[in-house]
């Protein structure tokens, strides 16, 4: 089969899926895998700037479908990987110019020369989702601690249950551990006690993450920051590597919960 | 200090946090099962009209109530205590007699009131002992008091 495709989704927007698409392409990059990312948010172009790609672009994600380019075309090398590409999305053009199909056969292209083709999904679970869960052999939901987005987040995780592409792994993003102490925000263990399913990732809020997409150079390249780390982790456990999770002041019993949750499946 | 004491023996469960957790509880069984809340009392009211043309119910006690395990495994539990009856009424005499009194609470009827029994605080101590599962005769009651 090659390559793995895993897909990046959450239901609500805004709650950092591009984000994490382009840190988790850039870890992975850095751990010495072929990697490429695609933007399926038809549209609403938005991974190339965050990875730093914009000027760059020639062709995208509908010339490749509806036969205006090669693959290789609108694959862009990234400036300081030589082994990772991202395909943008259309800007001008609407999701429904791909059908889950095409992305099925896309990435079976792109499987068999890069470990991982990581998908940026679009919010929504119209046909944005479904192009990009299709083609998935692991779902990773992103989340934030805040009431809407984990009832959205529970919501597509049922429509990727029933896709059979489940159980799928959940990101928290946006911690604020000052907060969770003062008990004026969910926990990760709230949001792992409501969902009940597997965390591969718990990101701190952390301002870099607005400096980083100022300057279209993600967080993981950048050593001071703690979402940056929080990513490299993730990636790591993508490559199933076992990281225990940082400190993040949760309650310890929680870690220990979370691996007999593991243990138990 | 606080905060070890909370990572000791868990958070603080005051604050906000706490209400997110329990309105996200909330709307998870609903968004689940695809009931909103109000088609849920709807559904209660439809069961509980049922069960009152067979038995005589303590109405203030009836429990119907949605739990969840988690995204797959939701479930209706029910508690709903009867009131005892030492003289089995007529089915017919007891249709008629709520269709009467819908106004008066069902396990009040007269029906459910038992022959000789002087006050209604009576009534209402079988009803307890009975949903207990205790022994409900009278001896019972006194020990109860
Ligand atoms: N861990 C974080 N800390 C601080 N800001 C974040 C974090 N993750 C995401 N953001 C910010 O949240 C916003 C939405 O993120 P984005 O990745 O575009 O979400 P999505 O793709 O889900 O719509 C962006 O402004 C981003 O900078
Ligand atoms: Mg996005």
């Amino acid at each position: 089969m090659g390559g793995k495709v895993v897909t990046v989704t959450s239901g609500k927007g805004g709650v950092g899926k591009t984000t994490a698409t382009a840190n988790l392409g850039i870890s992975l990059a850095n751990l010495g895998k072929k990697v490429v990312v695609i933007d399926a948010d038809i549209g609403l172009r938005n991974l190339d700037v965050i990875m730093g790609l914009e000027n760059r672009i020639v062709y995208d994600l509908v010339d490749v479908v509806e036969g205006r380019a090669k693959l290789r075309q609108a694959m862009i090398k990234h400036k300081k990987f030589e082994d990772l590409f991202l395909i943008p999305a259309a800007q001008t053009r609407d999701k429904m110019a791909v059908s889950p199909k095409d992305m099925v056969e896309l990435t079976d292209k792109l499987r068999e020369e890069h470990d991982y083709v990581i998908i940026d999904s679009p919010a929504g679970i119209e046909r944005g989702f479904r192009n990009a869960l299709e083609p998935a052999d692991e779902v990773l939901i992103v989340t934030n601690p805040e009431v809407s987005a984990v009832r959205d987040a529970d919501r597509i995780i049922g429509l990727i249950e029933a896709a059979d592409k489940g159980p799928g792994r959940l990101i928290i993003n946006r911690l604020k551990t000052e907060m969770v102490n003062k008990g004026e925000m969910l926990s990760a263990e709230d949001v792992f006690d409501i969902l009940s399913l597997e965390i591969i990732g718990i990101i701190p809020e952390d301002e870099f993450v607005l400096s980083a997409s100022n300057s279209g150079v993600p967080v993981t390249l950048n050593e001071g920051s703690r979402a940056g780390m929080a990513f490299t982790n993730v990636a790591r456990r993508i490559t199933g590597e076992d990281v225990p999770f940082m400190n993040l002041d949760e309650n310890p019993g929680f870690f220990k919960r979370l691996m007999r949750f593991l243990d138990g499946r | 200090m606080t905060s070890l004491l909370n990572r000791l023996f868990g958070r603080p469960r005051k604050g906000s946090g706490k209400t997110a957790k329990d309105r996200l509880r909330f709307v998870l069984q609903h968004d689940r099962i695809n009931l909103p809340p109000e088609r849920l009392e709807e559904m209660k009211r439809d069961i509980l009209a049922v069960i009152v043309k067979y038995v005589v119910v303590d109405k203030d006690r009836v429990e119907i109530a949605l739990e969840q395990r988690d995204r797959n495994h939701s479930k209706i539990v029910a508690e709903i205590p009867v009131v005892k009856q030492t003289v089995p009424p007529s089915p017919e005499i007891n249709m008629d007699s709520h269709e009467n009194n819908s106004d008066t609470p069902v396990g009040e009827t007269e029906d459910s009131v038992d022959e000789g029994k002087p006050a209604d605080s009576d009534a209402e101590a079988a009803a307890i002992a009975s949903d207990d599962g205790e022994d409900t005769d009278e001896g019972g009651n006194k020990n109860k008091k």
